[in-house]
């Protein structure tokens, strides 16, 4: 049987209900609050500043640090022993990689800027929730780049092409893929693809264009988020 | 094309065409400028530039900070600029008196002690030094430092040093302001409290218009509530 009714009543391109904010945290250089359906991420941004161990540095220019945490309880199933693991690690890696092309540490020799992204509810689709976020935190804290980085995941549910898989279409009982995908705005190139899963040649293709749509939304809401922060007067003194 | 003094997030488009040229915190790609950072525009004659409403502190040369003694070497002190780069001040550009050759700096200078000083130079590579023995250029005793954003001490100094100005006289406080976003209060302690309270409504609110104004009633109120 063809998947052709979404488990959460969705149509097949349309994402999850969204919500971004900027500047949420005070004492962070920069932040923001990601949510996308069930997934919550916020992400802080510290720097840029010294950069240790001294064999990290780089003379020529600043580096970008990811670090990308689920919270203890975060998921829907067991706890999560909180810390790092091999999988915050990896994507922690593929955050830097994604963020990376659009960043301009030039003027920010041997200094590393620190992104902490942290899950306090998932409900898949974290590491693009937390790319999404890291993008609106690192333009929050006056870091200079090129653009925003918008990610989203797409896949494949039993043949049907989708937007932004939640976790029950992520675990159905067919052949699925997930593909997270980071794009630049302006220029359309993708900083991040993975995959999870089968998907065939057309479909991928169908997916990736799918994709492309989908980031655009995703570029929508954080272009309205930064800008919020600063559209009324603030006034909250003790 | 962009208006003026619009918000702007990175990658925003600000003018099609050449007949505009990219100015601070902007970029040039094919014939479309692109801002850089998020900020406010400028457009002042053919220039297009924003106005960064956050971000980190650049040092540059005749900028006046303040900084933290955070060591103290064989020929001066390491300081915190409150930046990724640590300065140095030579013991012959901290003071005019002469000083032996085995003298304890830290008579001079202690660990943990913050200064006001210039930056002499500095290096592709961010090397920062420090000079201390103009006029206005001291150690730092008593009152009360706080941090704000360094890309809001030009709204908070005002224009020709207006809103500072401002502050001073209405406060009577001293206020000494770094260009690294670092601000020395000295004053009245209530005084101090209410300089700081202002101060930070400025950075808070750098991006609005008529902010002097705002300051003033602010300031001049009976209450010191903002409305």
């Amino acid at each position: 049987m063809a998947y052709n009714k979404r488990v959460d009543g969705r149509k097949l391109d349309q994402l999850r209900p969204m919500e971004a904010k900027a500047g949420i945290i005070p004492n962070a250089d920069g932040s923001a609050f990601f949510k996308i359906g069930k997934t919550i991420a916020y992400a802080a941004v510290y720097g840029p500043r010294e950069l240790y161990p001294k064999f990290l540095q780089d003379p020529k220019k600043g580096i970008i640090r990811c670090h990308y945490s689920m919270m203890p309880f975060s998921g829907s199933g067991e706890r999560i022993r909180p810390g790092g693991n091999r999988r915050s690690q990896e994507i922690s890696m593929v955050m830097d990689a994604a963020l990376a092309p659009v960043i301009d540490l030039s003027a920010f020799p041997n200094a590393v800027v620190d992104v902490f992204v942290d899950l306090p509810q998932t409900d898949a689709g974290t590491r693009c929730a937390a790319i999404s976020a890291a993008a609106i935190a690192l333009a929050d804290a006056g870091i200079p780049m090129k653009d925003l980085i918008s990610s989203v995941a797409v896949g494949q549910v039993d043949g049907t092409v989708v937007a932004d898989l939640c976790y029950d279409e992520e675990a159905y009982d067919a052949i699925v893929s997930d593909i997270p995908v980071a794009m630049t705005h302006n220029t359309q190139e993708i900083t991040l693809l993975q995959m999870d899963g089968e998907i065939s040649k057309a479909d991928l293709i169908k997916a990736l264009e799918l994709a492309q749509k989908a980031t655009g939304e995703i570029y929508q809401l954080q272009v309205k988020a930064l800008k919020e922060k600063y559209s009324g007067a603030k006034n909250d003194y003790q | 094309m962009i208006k003026e003094r619009e918000i702007v997030v990175p990658g925003e488009c600000l003018a099609e065409g050449l007949d505009y040229l990219p100015g601070e915190n902007t970029y040039r790609e094919g014939d479309k400028i692109f801002a850089k950072v998020l900020g406010l525009t400028g457009i002042s004659g053919r220039v297009l530039k924003i106005t960064a409403l956050s971000g980190p502190y650049v040092p540059r040369v005749e900028d006046k900070i303040i900084a933290k003694v955070i060591d103290i070497t064989m020929n001066g002190w390491r300081m915190s600029t409150g930046t990724a780069y640590s300065a140095m001040l030579n013991v012959k550009d901290a003071t005019t008196r002469f000083v032996n050759r085995d003298e304890d700096l830290s008579k001079i200078l202690a660990i943990g002690d913050y200064v006001v000083v210039m930056i002499s130079k500095v290096t592709s590579q961010n090397l920062i030094d420090l000079y201390m023995k103009d006029p206005g250029l001291h150690k730092i005793s008593g009152g009360r430092l706080i941090k704000i954003n360094c890309q809001k001490v030009p709204r908070v100094i005002g224009k020709q040093g207006s809103m500072i100005t401002l502050i001073k006289d209405k406060t009577g406080c001293n206020i000494t302001i770094g260009q690294n976003g670092i601000v020395w209060i000295k004053g009245e302690p209530d005084k101090e409290l209410l300089a700081e309270k202002a101060i930070k409504f400025i950075a808070d609110n750098s991006h609005q218009e008529g902010l002097t104004d705002k300051m003033q009633a602010f300031l001049g109120g009976a209450d010191h509530g903002l409305q």
